[in-house]
């Protein structure tokens, strides 16, 4: 079996053609789909019994949301709270579609780079934009650093230039490996069980190994998928605290 | 019930501000909790502060996993937009290979900052801007 095989992009069906382009709903897009089916549930059901004594279901959407809120106070401060819809956005997405992503035959989003990399980007362009919006021009005191010896300025605002520039590639990069090679480890493992199935009545006793293994491997990748989740928003809330206050 | 008032009523009556030894011990031993409660409670939130502010990322603690990940990843991350940018400069200003050298090194530079303001070893770029350790109630 080809580990890579369950990162294939299928075509279900053409929505239409734009510019000689097929615009095509693929795999990918339907999880995305059920993703954001999945959120919308969750908050909608959560919040439409607003008793004072939860539900599991109001429980669990009011979690999420002072999870998403604190983490986005603490680290970016009140100000922050104007960009919660964004954050939490990414938040429920990235988390769900990696959850959904462990259920054997799903298919994750979040292995395709293209997806984190759309994700890091769009945080990317929000906090150059809103940055230079909010705070014009002393948006770029962010790349020059006080009290530096005019001798070394130039040399220090390049390496903080490409500093910066590499945010997103670190930010998209991260999640997508993480992903990636975390269900390439499940798969491999999980061949290896039929491999050694094959082979007769040793090689079932053999199984057993890897089958203990895929099993650890899948609680592994449970933890993963929920802290990487995590990360993607945290870095969110960390570069958004950048375009808020540079350095006022 | 009855009993608890009548055993109380006597004590206060009878030998003011001298609870029974009984009493004494339970509001010692209530004390004691209390003290050792908010101590407890002190530390915690004092710990959470120390460790938003100090790293810049909370979640670097949560896993040692996360964490080398995200060191590893942001020095290559530095590394290849440095020699990307490099390259570029080549390609439009035909100064090849210069812009990819002198960058591959400013990049390898960026993405050595990069690793140690996540680990923490240098101070991030706003405490740096402020000359100051940014105080954890500014901007809450």
């Amino acid at each position: 079996m080809d580990p890579i095989h369950q990162f294939q992009i299928k075509n279900l069906f053409t929505i239409g053609t734009f510019g000689g382009h097929e615009i095509a709903f693929t795999n990918s897009a339907a999880y995305m789909v059920v993703a954001v089916v999945l959120t919308a549930l969750l908050m909608l059901g959560g919040t439409a019994g607003r008793r004072l004594v939860p539900t599991r279901m109001q429980s669990m959407a009011e979690l999420s949301y002072e999870f998403v809120a604190e983490m986005l106070r603490s680290t970016a401060g009140e100000h922050g709270m104007k960009f919660f819809p964004l954050v939490f956005s990414i938040f429920m997405f990235v988390f769900i579609s990696n959850i959904v992503g462990i259920i054997p035959y799903a298919f994750t989003i979040s292995s395709h780079i293209i997806v984190t990399v759309a994700l890091a980007l769009m945080v990317f362009l929000t906090v150059i934009i809103y940055g230079l919006y909010k705070n014009g021009l002393k948006f770029f005191k962010l790349f020059v650093p006080s009290g530096i010896p005019m001798a070394i300025l130039p040399l220090v605002v390049a390496i903080e230039i490409i500093s910066f520039l590499s945010r997103p590639v670190s930010h998209s990069v991260r999640l997508f490996a993480n992903m990636l090679a975390g269900h390439i480890t499940l798969k491999v493992f999980a061949s290896f069980i039929t491999m050694l199935g094959a082979l007769g009545i040793a090689g079932i006793f053999g199984a057993v190994l890897p089958l203990g293994l895929t099993i650890a491997l899948t609680a592994l990748e449970l933890l993963v998928a929920a802290l990487q989740a995590y990360v993607f928003a945290i870095l969110t809330c960390i570069y958004l605290n950048d375009a808020i206050h540079p350095g006022h | 019930m009855a009993n608890g008032t009548q055993n109380d009523e006597p004590a206060n009556g009878g030998e003011p501000g001298k609870p029974l030894p009984d009493d004494a011990a339970l509001s010692a031993r209530l004390g004691r909790l209390d003290q050792r409660l908010s101590t407890l409670k002190g530390n915690q939130k004092a710990e959470i502060d120390h460790a938003e502010w100090q790293d810049d990322n909370a979640s670097a603690r949560a896993s040692a996993l996360a964490r080398g990940f995200r060191l590893s990843s942001e020095l290559v991350a530095g590394v290849v937009v440095g020699a990307a940018i490099g390259w570029g400069i080549d390609y439009l200003f035909s100064t090849s290979p210069w812009g990819l050298i002198v960058f591959f090194f400013l990049g390898f530079a960026a993405g050595v900052i990069n690793l140690m303001r996540v680990a923490g070893v240098v101070p991030d770029v706003h405490e740096r801007l402020h000359e100051r350790p940014k105080d954890p109630s500014g901007d809450r």
